[in-house]
């Protein structure tokens, strides 16, 4: 069943595909940044893929020189029953990413959430801001270099 | 701005600055509730609701923009229950971080262990024997039972009716007596082990099962009885948060919420894991869409729950509750006393940890509230390298903003109600 959908976005995108990855049954496609958005939309209004449902976003941190931070999305067939997992990869030095709130509307707190705990930065989010820590953190926490036990004074105690 | 800025009250509307206005709106909706007029006629006031609100059902805060008593805007304000699980795990091995799901969907703690176990086996790749399924089965369906019974009890009490709330909480008791058998915990149970189980379930706690799903019908049918034909209820829930099925969809929202718009998405069917396959059970699902739908919706659940529970119960096989694979599953205490290759065994897994392979792994199940997920990345060390935490309470929140809008104040509370959040999972 995947093995079709891969195909076809094979077919239409022959440069978006960066490389495909199988691992206990479950398929990942790793694509370009800047195609994401057009995949995507592809992937929700296709006859045969129809992935309607997103299920979730989320962020990685690699800790790598080159393609330091990884997008992950996690997106779901509600009529055809299967799941697909895309990739994405972005530098530290240029955090943004094209949002996909524009295909499921739901991805704006998860893409929220991943703003706020790797910095990476959705263009296109209409509301990106951080999701569980407060406005005024400066840090981002689930990076590999942001330590376990947190940042002393990095919080601010409540003003009386 | 009247009784809180005394000074600017005296100066004219014309001097007012726009700049200005926005500072004193910005100061008021970090004090408790504020009110901003210009004209008698034209209020419009900020509240804060939360995140210390007995209806909000923990610490979930929403800012509302009210006209009168009709919401024009509400922004939910998630992270006050924010503990940091996924950098946790990062730092734990994967056997230390089974009592931190507990913490996450605090209402059926049982069903966190067995989603977070299938993702760490599916992970390193092996199977559990078929007695350890069945037991999953019939301690994901009481979690799912417990977590329903309170969120009847809380919804019937948000719109007024106080004795649904104390009766089923005296079906939750009976069920907390059955964990307590099991696990030797009422609450943060952390039953189940990566291949296995803490320890098997007696006769003796089989036989309370089978008695609490005897009678548990007849209570259920006892609490619909007060509410499916109870004016109040059905003019606080009928037609209240309507929300389509295009737009839950588009939302994401999942679990129950999803059924009551009329999608039959149910992921032990969808994608059959433990042994659901092997079990004859019915999909309830809703059309209306709104807080009555989702209140049938959970009320037919229970019901299928109860059939689940008495299948599995009659088919659970006799045998082992541990996958044979000595590397990764921790052996038995008494073994380790007494054995020399299990004391190393056991010394390796608890001081290095399991070493699954290189990989990432997404593993769901249907919990309670929805699609609950584990999404593990693994570089071959004890810990993993990356664990993120799908939580569905945080999905059907994102739609609670567009499921306000438009109605009144009272209504929030049983908006709120009929989702059935739980913020320990949705903060993480």
């Amino acid at each position: 069943m995947a093995e079709q959908v891969v195909e076809q976005v094979k077919k239409n995108f022959p440069d978006s595909v960066l490389a495909v990855k199988e691992f206990r049954d479950q398929t990942t496609l790793h694509i370009k940044k800047e195609d994401i958005v057009k995949v995507c939309t592809f992937l929700r209004d296709d006859e045969q893929c129809k992935f309607d449902y997103i299920v979730d976003v989320l962020g990685a941190d690699a800790y790598t020189p080159e393609n330091r931070f990884e997008v992950i999305y996690n997106i779901y067939s509600l009529s055809c029953k299967r799941r697909l997992l895309l990739k994405i990869f972005t530098d530290e030095a240029d955090l943004h990413v094209p949002s996909v709130t524009s295909v499921w509307q739901g991805a704006e707190w998860p893409e929220r959430e991943t703003y706020d705990m790797f910095g990476i930065i959705f263009d296109g989010n209409k509301d990106l801001r951080r999701m569980y820590m407060p406005e005024e953190f400066e840090y981002y926490p689930l990076r590999k270099d942001y330590p376990l036990m947190g940042v002393p004074d990095s919080i601010p105690l409540p003003r009386k | 701005m009247n009784t809180l800025h005394e000074t600017e009250t005296q100066k004219s509307a014309a001097v007012r600055h726009p700049v200005q206005r926005t500072k004193i709106l910005a100061a008021l909706e970090d004090k408790d509730t504020n009110i901003q007029y210009d004209d008698a006629l034209e209020n419009e006031m900020v509240l804060n609701m939360g995140p210390q609100h007995p209806a909000t059902h923990g610490v979930l805060r929403i800012l509302i923009k009210l006209d009168g008593e009709t919401v024009v805007a509400a922004v939910p304000e998630l992270g006050y229950l924010h503990r940091g699980y996924e950098k946790l795990a990062e730092n734990c091995s994967y056997h230390e971080f089974i009592p931190h799901t507990d913490r996450l969907d605090y209402l059926s703690p049982l069903m966190n262990n067995t989603a977070y176990v299938l993702a760490v086996e599916k992970l390193i790749g092996i199977e559990t024997p078929r007695r350890t399924k069945f037991i999953r089965v019939i301690i994901s369906e009481l979690a799912r039972i417990s977590s329903h019974c309170l969120w009847l009890g809380a919804l019937a009490m948000d719109v007024g009716a106080l004795t649904v709330f104390l009766w089923t909480f005296r079906e939750r008791e009976k069920l907390y007596d059955i964990f307590e058998k099991l696990t030797g915990a009422r609450f943060t149970t952390s039953y189940t082990r990566v291949g296995g189980l803490e320890q098997d379930m007696t006769d003796d706690v089989k036989a309370t099962i089978q008695q609490f799903i005897d009678q548990f019908p007849e209570k259920l049918d006892e609490c619909e009885r007060l509410l499916n034909r109870n004016r109040i209820f059905i003019d606080r829930t009928d037609g209240v948060g309507v929300i389509s099925r295009d737009k839950a969809v588009a939302l994401g929202m999942t679990g129950p919420n999803l059924r009551a718009v009329g999608i039959e998405h149910d992921l032990r069917r969808a994608a059959p894991y433990l042994v659901y396959n092997e079990l004859d059970f019915d999909i309830p699902t809703f059309n209306g869409g709104d807080s009555l739908a989702r209140y049938y919706v959970r009320i037919n659940e229970m019901k299928q729950c109860v059939r689940i529970l008495q299948q599995a119960l009659e088919k659970i096989p006799a045998g082992p509750i541990h996958a044979f694979e000595t590397k990764k599953v921790l052996p038995r205490k008494q073994r380790i006393y007494t054995k020399m290759e299990e004391l190393i065994q056991d010394f390796m897994i608890i001081n290095f940890g399991i070493e699954p392979p290189v990989g990432e792994v997404y593993h769901a199940i249907e919990a309670s509230k929805g699609e609950l997920g584990f999404y593990i990345q693994s570089r071959g060390e004890g810990h993993p390298w990356r664990l993120k935490i799908h939580s569905p309470s945080f999905m059907n929140l994102q739609s609670l903003a567009p499921l306000i809008q438009g109605r009144m104040i009272s209504d929030i509370v049983a908006i709120i109600g009929s989702i059935d959040p739980v913020m320990g999972e949705a903060d993480k």
